[in-house]
């Protein structure tokens, strides 16, 4: 990666689904810079998760380049992508059958790094997203809140230190109140790392919240892009207007309520 | 404290042969349908096409009862043995272990498929992806995250598998492989309900101890706890180890007495095995063969020497159909078994186990009926009853023309209930086997065959040619020889037959032998 280099470049992407009728992307084209937090918002089923899917190659498109850290992704080994590529999966995806300690060192692990430099690992991951390495270190996913399990997601994406980390709705199944805890500290890791982060959310206010940039996706299409101040304030496409007014007239809902006072 | 009841105390005896014998089937069954299905299964999670064939095919297997896919593994591989003596010039044993091995593991085969296929398919699919995303390779996500996943799924099918197999591993006692259905079936042949009884518990016992311990394994693997999991290992190697150290520790037997599926034949062999521990050899037995089983498994060596019916060879393995004098039938049986399969006939024990007419002894008396020329004069008003295939019998065919035989009333009933009606006077005359216990326990007589209209059925010690030339085992055998008449084979077989004072047929050997030797 250059400094003046795209961490990820979608040029000109067409993805089309079974016989070829379904067109998931049509047209794409997006460059994400290094350290950047970049949204993608849409309704389901706009093609987000198939963009970011394109990435490390989960998914490979009908027509255009990927490209990773300037590489066209199609000459770099699947395998060895997405073992540098951090990902937080839609639903966690904690293997159940694995201790927290050894979800997180997973792709260490994969990596072929030794035990000794994989628990020390472990222990810094679980200190950095606020849980207590001694009290976790050994519990099953399934005897996690869905907040801690989101946590050791996020552990586990960044475990073998990669540049990117990709989120497919990370924080969808969490309580309003825990999901806004786990985004603020994501955020503040986004930052001190120094990553790359695409996120995907149907959040709208989350993803204002917490992003540098904003793609809106609709119906395939890339039909709008800018920073969360740009798309709230002057947005060009209706539909993306109208995605912007939920937040601001929840806004101003909220603002009133606290005006009047108890009734 | 009272004796053990002998029936038991034989059983136990033979516990540690069978139980060994059963395990190792067993276990070499389950062992290579687990190496074969689970492969299968794992590919036919990767390739949808495959899965449904695959399915299907292990459930039609499953459909095929357990005693005819052993029974047809046998003609089986008998062609295959064939084959490969033509083209490589060593054949195999179509007998025993092979057949009961393959037919288990074909058996084996249905559960852990199926449970190894639900297993990985129902994993979440955000945990495949998340395997995939994480960057392993799809070998170290089946190695990683499918198969630890599946596992207790596995597991189970493996223990429906495994008390499958044990219980239907019973059956290859007929296809000639030594089980704990030995019991079973030479128990259901003698009316031995003590034996019977004995074989099922044996086999649901240890059907249950290896179906607790693969629970504990189970259990263990879904609790991830190692303990359970290696207590349950410990456990069923030391089971195996159990099953099996007796039989390594006992040195290999000398000669193996084969015997068929009756009580006659397990007095017989008995009584050989006997002889031969009197002259200082081990021998060990293979009961409940079938006829045909049986015979192959002499030709082949597989056992050293049985007791045959000259009829019987003459018929099914010679394949004549005419009727010869007795003394004809045993030279020519004599000369064609040593030209065509190298059998050695060591001699005729001197009774035969033929199809013959019975009467009450004074009901035969009153008529004045000695033979059945006597009997053709009266037959149209008396009654004759016969077993369900003897009217179908080429004896009973040239019977009735020979003599021209007319019943008043011909009546067709279970061997069991024929000799008790003819006691009753329900049928005034009934198809008997001549050597039949019940013969001299009802007081029946046996009709004279002036015209010779039935087949000879002279019983026959026959050798292996292998052992045909065996010095000892002819020195050991040949005191038996003629000296077994029709009267005191009936003793012997009433003896281990009757209801009240039953002996096991090694008791009515010994007093068999004890018979021989005072005369």
């Amino acid at each position: 990666m250059t400094e003046t280099g795209h961490a990820i470049e979608f040029d000109n992407i067409i993805k089309r689904f079974g016989d070829g009728q379904t067109i998931a992307l049509d047209r794409v084209s997006l460059a994400i810079a290094p350290r950047e937090f970049l949204t993608i918002v849409g309704q389901s089923g706009s093609g987000k998760t198939t963009l970011l899917r394109l990435i490390n190659r989960l998914t490979e498109p009908t027509d255009g380049v990927v490209r990773f850290a300037g590489e066209d992704v199609r000459a770099v080994d699947p395998i060895a992508l997405r073992r540098r590529v951090g990902y937080v999966f839609q639903g966690v995806g904690l293997f159940p059958h694995m201790t927290v300690a050894e979800n997180i060192a997973i792709t260490p692990r994969l990596l072929g790094w030794d035990r000794k430099k994989r628990d020390a690992r472990v222990d810094v991951l679980l200190a950095l997203v606020r849980l207590l390495p001694s009290e976790y270190r050994y519990r099953f996913p399934r005897e996690l809140s869905g907040g801690e399990r989101q946590r050791v997601g996020v552990a586990r994406a960044v475990a073998a230190e990669p540049h990117v980390v990709l989120m497919d709705e990370p924080f969808g199944a969490l309580d309003p109140l825990t999901r806004d805890a786990v985004g603020q500290d994501y955020r503040r890791l986004h930052d001190e790392l120094g990553l790359t982060t695409v996120m995907i959310t149907h959040d709208i206010l989350g993803g204002v919240l917490l992003a540098d940039r904003i793609a809106v996706l609709h119906q395939g299409k890339l039909i709008e892009e800018g920073t969360p101040h740009k798309l709230m304030t002057a947005a060009k496409h209706d539909y993306v207007r109208e995605l912007m007014q939920t937040p601001r007239t929840q806004a101003a809902r909220l603002r009133k309520l606290m005006e009047d006072g108890p009734q | 404290m009272s004796e053990l009841d002998p029936r038991i105390t034989e059983a136990l005896a033979r516990l540690p042969d069978y139980l060994g014998q059963h395990v190792i089937v067993s276990v070499t069954a389950l062992a290579l349908g687990l190496a074969i299905s689970l492969p299968l299964a794992v590919i036919a999670t990767r390739r949808a096409s495959l899965r449904w064939p695959l399915l299907a095919f292990a459930s039609l297997i499953q459909t095929i009862p357990g005693l005819a896919l052993l029974a047809l593994f046998y003609p089986l591989l008998l062609g295959i043995s064939a084959v490969t003596e033509t083209v490589l010039g060593t054949g195999f044993s179509a007998l025993g272990f092979l057949p009961s091995v393959l037919a288990l593991t074909l058996y084996s085969m249905l559960p852990v498929l199926r449970n190894t296929v639900t297993g990985i398919l129902g994993i979440d699919p955000a945990v495949n992806q998340a395997a995939l995303g994480v960057g392993m390779t799809p070998r170290q996500s089946l190695w990683m995250v499918e198969l630890p996943l599946a596992l207790p799924v596995i597991m189970a099918g493996i223990r429906t598998s495994a008390v499958w197999v044990i219980g239907t591993a019973t059956l290859s006692t007929p296809v000639g492989q030594t089980s704990l259905g030995n019991y079973i079936f030479a128990g259901l042949q003698t009316q031995n309900w003590v034996s019977v009884l004995f074989g099922c518990v044996a086999a649901a016992l240890l059907a249950l101890v290896v179906d607790q311990l693969l629970a504990l394994m189970e259990s263990g693997i879904a609790m991830r706890k190692r303990a359970r999991v290696a207590f349950g290992g410990v456990g069923l190697v030391l089971v195996l180890l159990a099953a099996l150290a007796p039989g390594f520790a006992r040195p290999p037997a000398t000669y193996i007495v084969g015997a068929k599926t009756f009580t006659e034949q397990y007095i017989l062999a008995s009584l050989i095995q006997q002889r031969l521990r009197a002259n200082g050899f081990s021998s060990a037995h293979r009961e409940g063969l079938g006829s045909t089983v049986i015979f192959e498994a002499l030709a082949t060596g597989e056992i050293d020497t049985y007791v045959d019916y000259s009829g019987t060879i003459w018929a099914n393995h010679m394949g004549r159909k005419d009727v010869k004098p007795r003394e004809q039938v045993l030279a020519e049986m004599g000369a064609w078994l040593r030209k065509e399969r190298g059998i050695e006939m060591l001699g005729d024990l001197g009774f035969e186990n033929a199809y013959a007419l019975a009467m009450r002894r004074d009901r035969a008396e009153q008529l004045r009926i000695r033979t059945i020329e006597d009997l053709v004069a009266h037959a149209p008003q008396l009654a004759i009853g016969g077993d369900y295939e003897f009217f179908d019998r080429p004896e009973w065919t040239s019977l009735r023309d020979a003599y021209g035989l007319r019943f008043r009333e011909r009546r067709q009933m279970d061997s069991t209930f024929m000799y008790g009606a003819v006691a009753n006077g329900d049928v005034d005359v009934i198809s008997a086997f001549s050597s039949d216990g019940r013969i001299a326990r009802f007081g029946l007589i046996v009709l004279d065959d002036p015209k010779r209209a039935l087949p000879p059925y002279d019983a026959v010690l026959l050798l292996s040619p292998q052992r045909a030339q065996d010095e000892d085992l002819r020195n050991a055998l040949a005191p038996l020889i003629g000296k077994i008449d029709v009267e005191l084979m009936r003793a012997a077989n009433l003896r281990a037959d009757r209801e009240e004072n039953k002996e096991t047929p090694a008791q009515a050997a010994r007093w068999l032998s004890e018979q021989i030797s005072r005369r």
